[in-house]
């Protein structure tokens, strides 16, 4: 694998090794083990977007196996911008590393990185595009935490019309033999042309009538930046709050994801249950990040 | 052939295109960058009827020999298109276009948000597919599907 840019460029196995291969540094993760098998190595975090989470993770990701980072903030970045084009940056700065990561405001940056790059470049979200590392880290969750990956029942919550994280998701959970339930309000369902290119076993339905079956259910923010009327944001915002009651209707041992950050689509009372897993699905996002790393760098 | 001999007269050296789809016979003059200040003689015949199409329309053009971008620009708007080369009054070559699997910089993506739409130095990249006898083109880029496919021509 040389660039990482849509989970549709990776086939099931290749998605599988990923996550074999996170399993195997999950206790470099932890700090447990020592493996400095990039050591020597240089990793450029490109983002033209304010993030937390996905940035300190690659960056955690490449520190934990020995090697280096340098950071290019939000600002900087579109300071560059500015005055230069995307294809001029990402060609001068895959002369100073071995591989870039990227985030994006445009659909299609990462993929346009990458034809500009000397070094494997991966996507770390391109607008409503695609979130590729996030999806396997997604995934992973799901097989460590339900112990399976095939057969599984999952609902997908909130704007999935914007959500990069879920057009990532579906696609890659249509590789393995899920039941995909959409629940969202009318005017952020998915996009019929999405949903026409999907082969599965996906239907729209009202939470209340599958939350007693699904074995994961995963949460999405309703993004407020997305609406340009500030009352049609508010009619659907609170559409699907996840409170305790919602959970006791889950089945025991279903699972409850988010790719966080949470505003208050679940609240906080929920994360002291059991079913609550996002926090430790943030975890996750290491080590599979490792896996990733070491597979484009070595 | 008769049929459209009545209709539309012989040229001595040019391009008769032939099984455009009814009314898009001016969207062909556009592609082929035809207007008021075109010097070359053209003739179009429209709503010709046609045992294939039930109606198509016809252009032919005195003087001009198709590019191959714009073969590959008539094929999407005109899958079953008929080109004939013809010199001297005669058919030199005849041939149906074919439809182009990869389009460059010929159309243009919807998606504002797409890269291809930035200032970047960048060239549109489209996947031409059939599915239901319907045309439709995927952005390399960012995904999207372009179903009219004559509204997105740069």
């Amino acid at each position: 694998m040389k660039h990482l840019i849509s989970i549709e460029d990776l086939t099931k196995q290749e998605i599988l090794k990923i996550l074999d291969k996170a399993e195997e540094f999950e206790d470099v993760a932890l700090g447990i083990r020592k493996c400095r098998i990039l050591e020597g190595k240089i990793l450029a975090n490109l983002f033209f977007e304010p993030s937390t989470r996905t940035r300190i993770s690659f960056e955690t990701a490449m520190k934990r196996l020995g090697g280096e980072v340098v950071n290019i903030s939000a600002q900087e970045a579109s300071s560059i911008a500015k005055g230069e084009t995307l294809a001029d940056t990402i060609k001068v700065v895959s002369n100073y590393c071995d591989a870039i990561v990227i985030r994006h405001p445009l659909e299609g940056a990462a993929r346009f990185a990458a034809e500009n790059s000397a070094v494997p470049v991966i996507n770390a979200g391109d607008g409503a595009g695609q979130h590729p590392t996030q999806t396997l880290l997604d995934l992973y969750t799901i097989r460590k935490e339900c112990r399976k990956l095939e057969g599984i029942s999952i609902a997908l919550v909130g704007d999935l019309k914007y959500s990069r994280t879920i057009h990532s998701l579906i696609k890659a959970l249509t590789l393995f033999d899920t039941k995909i339930y959409l629940v969202s309000p009318e005017i952020l369902s998915l996009p019929e042309d999405f949903l026409e290119e999907l082969n599965g076993d996906i239907k729209r339905a009202k939470l209340e009538d599958i939350i007693g079956e699904i074995d994961v259910l995963y949460v999405t923010r309703i993004q407020k930046e997305r609406f340009l009327d500030e009352e049609e944001y508010r009619k659907v915002a609170g559409s699907y709050r996840i409170t305790t009651a919602t959970v006791e209707k889950m089945k025991e041992s279903a699972i409850i994801l988010h790719p966080l950050p949470r505003v208050d689509e679940i609240d906080v009372k929920v994360d002291s249950m059991r079913q609550a897993r996002y926090f430790k699905q943030a975890f996750y996002g290491v080590p599979v990040r490792m896996a990733i790393l070491s597979e484009v760098m070595l | 052939m008769k049929e459209r001999e009545l209709v539309v007269s012989k040229i001595r050296e040019g391009t008769v295109i032939d099984h455009i789809p009814a009314g898009k016979a001016l969207l062909v003059l556009k592609i082929l960058g035809i207007d008021e200040r075109t010097k070359e003689t053209v003739s179009m015949a429209l709503n010709v009827p046609s045992k294939k199409m039930g109606r198509k329309d016809i252009v032919k053009v005195e003087g001009l020999f198709i590019k191959e971008e714009e073969l590959n620009k008539i094929a999407l708007i005109a899958p079953n298109a008929t080109i004939n080369l013809i010199r001297d009054y005669e058919i030199e070559k005849k041939f149906k276009v074919k439809l182009p699997e990869v389009v460059k910089g010929i159309l243009r993506c919807p998606n504002r948000m797409c890269i291809s739409n930035s200032k970047e130095p960048i060239k549109s990249i489209f996947y031409v597919k059939v599915q239901d006898n319907e045309v439709f083109a995927k952005c390399h880029y960012c995904g999207r599907r372009i179903r009219e496919l004559a509204e997105f021509l740069l």
